[in-house]
């Protein structure tokens, strides 16, 4: 047997160990993040919470770490992009009946709806709260980001915007987690139940974590 | 049994095809859905009207020819079965049913219901085999493999390449079918010698013939009426990563 095989990235396989590698940095990110916010439960005016961002925004491993982060995002964007038209290559006549529910999970089939809506998620969030710190760092002004939180969140509009963007992101990590570690070849039948779990619990926590900030924050319980 | 079918029929690839309503009357809870097809398609010629083109050979259940979605479903309602193993009693007196053929860019429609699915040939052309000569059988302990591994390759190895995976995937995938091919000489001796190339040019023939990626949905392994599990394709994915990491 001759071995005739084109590059490992380009190919159906190592399109997808991108999107897993990717996906899974995102999800550790996510685990810092939702730390650093949850200092506004400190309810000392901010100061903890502020102390946290200021941190983060003049650190220089920080800065490095946000443009890997950026990079991975672009990837993972990408590939999807890819995947997905691919996919739709793949049938190009559809089914006039077709009874998908009895063999998958709708938001198994939807990765590229719920990434989609994550991405214009992420724009709206990026312009709510990282393009003004970056103007303010660019500036060399004082930047009050506790400050800008308890604004932007005092308009329902904007709370609604972040509830379905999490709705989003958990149903998306409901099916990525744990199909991240199948796509590396990691299927076991002692461990895989646990990394299901796992993924389940992570998707529950961090969207109920990061759902409870605009909400308190509008409430006005955080003070 | 009075029942409404509703069936694909298509003159040849290059044509325009569409679903065309047959009412078929007394048919027997006790035939086999290819066998309802039997009965539509004399009355068919009877009547001086082309007889609808299926695939089928063994009917029962080992060849994997007798390719078709009923009501949506690759072989119809039932799990673990193939379309000459489904018999008309899992259907109710005066139903629709709508009958396609498999959709792939891969799995090009020949007539009616009737697809081709060389591509499967030529992905196994690539690797599907070993290429030592083994011999007659040998001295059943000369070469100790786990039981387990036996039976796991033995399960892969239970694949009929009927192509429901494929049918069944949103993404058209053939990755259940590539994985139980690559994993039923994974994990026997015999097998190991070549499993760097076979895996490296599975994959790739498989890429090359417009199947779509696996995105984990698990559809594929719900409907295979032979159980392969997504477990071969956590296999193929480990062994593609360390063939492409030797060479
Ligand atoms: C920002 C826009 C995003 C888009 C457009 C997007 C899109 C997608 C798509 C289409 C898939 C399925 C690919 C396939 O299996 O065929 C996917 C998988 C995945 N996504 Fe995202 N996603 C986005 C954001 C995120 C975020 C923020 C995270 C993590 C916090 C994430 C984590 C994952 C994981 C873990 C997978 C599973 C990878 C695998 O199956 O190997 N994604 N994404
Ligand atoms: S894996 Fe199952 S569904 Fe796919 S070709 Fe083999 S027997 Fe058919
Ligand atoms: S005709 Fe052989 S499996 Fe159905």
């Amino acid at each position: 047997m001759s071995n005739t095989s084109p590059n490992f990235l380009t190919s159906s396989i190592g399109k997808k160990f991108l999107m897993g590698l990717t996906g899974l940095f995102l999800i550790s990110f996510l685990v810092v993040h939702v730390l650093i916010n949850a200092c506004i439960y400190f309810n000392d005016g901010g100061v903890t919470f502020n102390m946290a961002a200021h941190f983060m925004a003049n650190n220089i491993i920080i800065r490095v770490v946000e443009v890997g982060l950026f990079l991975g995002i672009i990837l993972h964007v990408v590939q999807a992009l890819i995947l997905t038209l691919q996919n739709g290559k793949a049938r190009p006549q559809k089914y006039a009946v077709q009874n998908s529910a009895v063999s998958s999970k709708w938001y198994s089939r939807s990765m590229g709806l719920l990434g989609t809506l994550l991405l214009m998620f992420l724009i709206v969030h990026l312009a709510n709260f990282w393009v003004p710190t970056k103007i303010a760092v660019f500036k060399g002004e004082e930047h009050n980001t506790f400050e800008s939180l308890k604004t932007v969140f005092a308009n329902p509009i904007i709370v609604a915007v972040y509830l379905l963007g999490l709705v989003s992101l958990f149903y998306h990590l409901l099916h990525g987690f744990q199909s991240a570690f199948q796509t590396f070849g990691l299927n076991h039948k002692k461990y895989t139940p646990a990394i299901k779990a796992c993924g389940f619990w992570y998707a529950v926590l961090i969207t109920l974590l990061f759902a409870s900030m605009p909400i308190t924050l509008y409430l006005g319980l955080i003070k | 049994m009075n029942l409404t079918l509703k069936i694909w029929r298509q003159n040849s690839g290059k044509e325009q095809g569409q679903l065309v309503t047959y009412p078929v009357k007394d048919i027997s809870p006790d035939m086999s859905f290819l066998e309802m097809f039997d009965v539509l398609n004399e009355q068919l010629v009877s009547k001086n009207e082309s007889p609808i083109v299926f695939d089928h050979d063994c009917r029962e259940g080992i060849c994997g020819m007798c390719s078709m979605v009923i009501n949506g479903r690759a072989h119809g309602p039932k799990t673990g079965i193939t379309t000459c193993q489904l018999h008309m009693r899992s259907f109710k007196d005066g139903d629709t049913i709508v009958v396609e053929p498999w959709r792939a860019q891969a799995f090009p429609v020949i007539k009616d219901l009737t697809v081709d699915r060389t591509a499967f040939e030529r992905i196994q052309s690539k690797g599907g085999f070993v290429s030592v000569n083994t011999g007659t059988a040998q001295d059943a302990n000369c070469l100790p493999i786990p039981k387990d591994d036996a039976d796991a390759s033995f399960n892969a190895a239970a694949c009929i390449g009927c192509g429901a995976c494929v049918a069944t995937c949103k993404n058209a995938s053939a990755m259940l079918f590539v994985a139980a091919k690559v994993s039923q000489f994974a994990l026997l001796p015999q097998g190991k010698i070549e499993a760097t190339a076979r895996v490296k040019n599975m994959v790739a023939q498989m890429d090359l013939e417009g199947f779509g990626s696996c995105t984990n949905t698990g559809a594929c392994e719900i409907e295979c009426p032979k159980g392969i599990s997504l477990e071969n394709i956590a296999r193929m994915n480990r062994e593609y990563l360390v063939a492409n990491c030797k060479d």
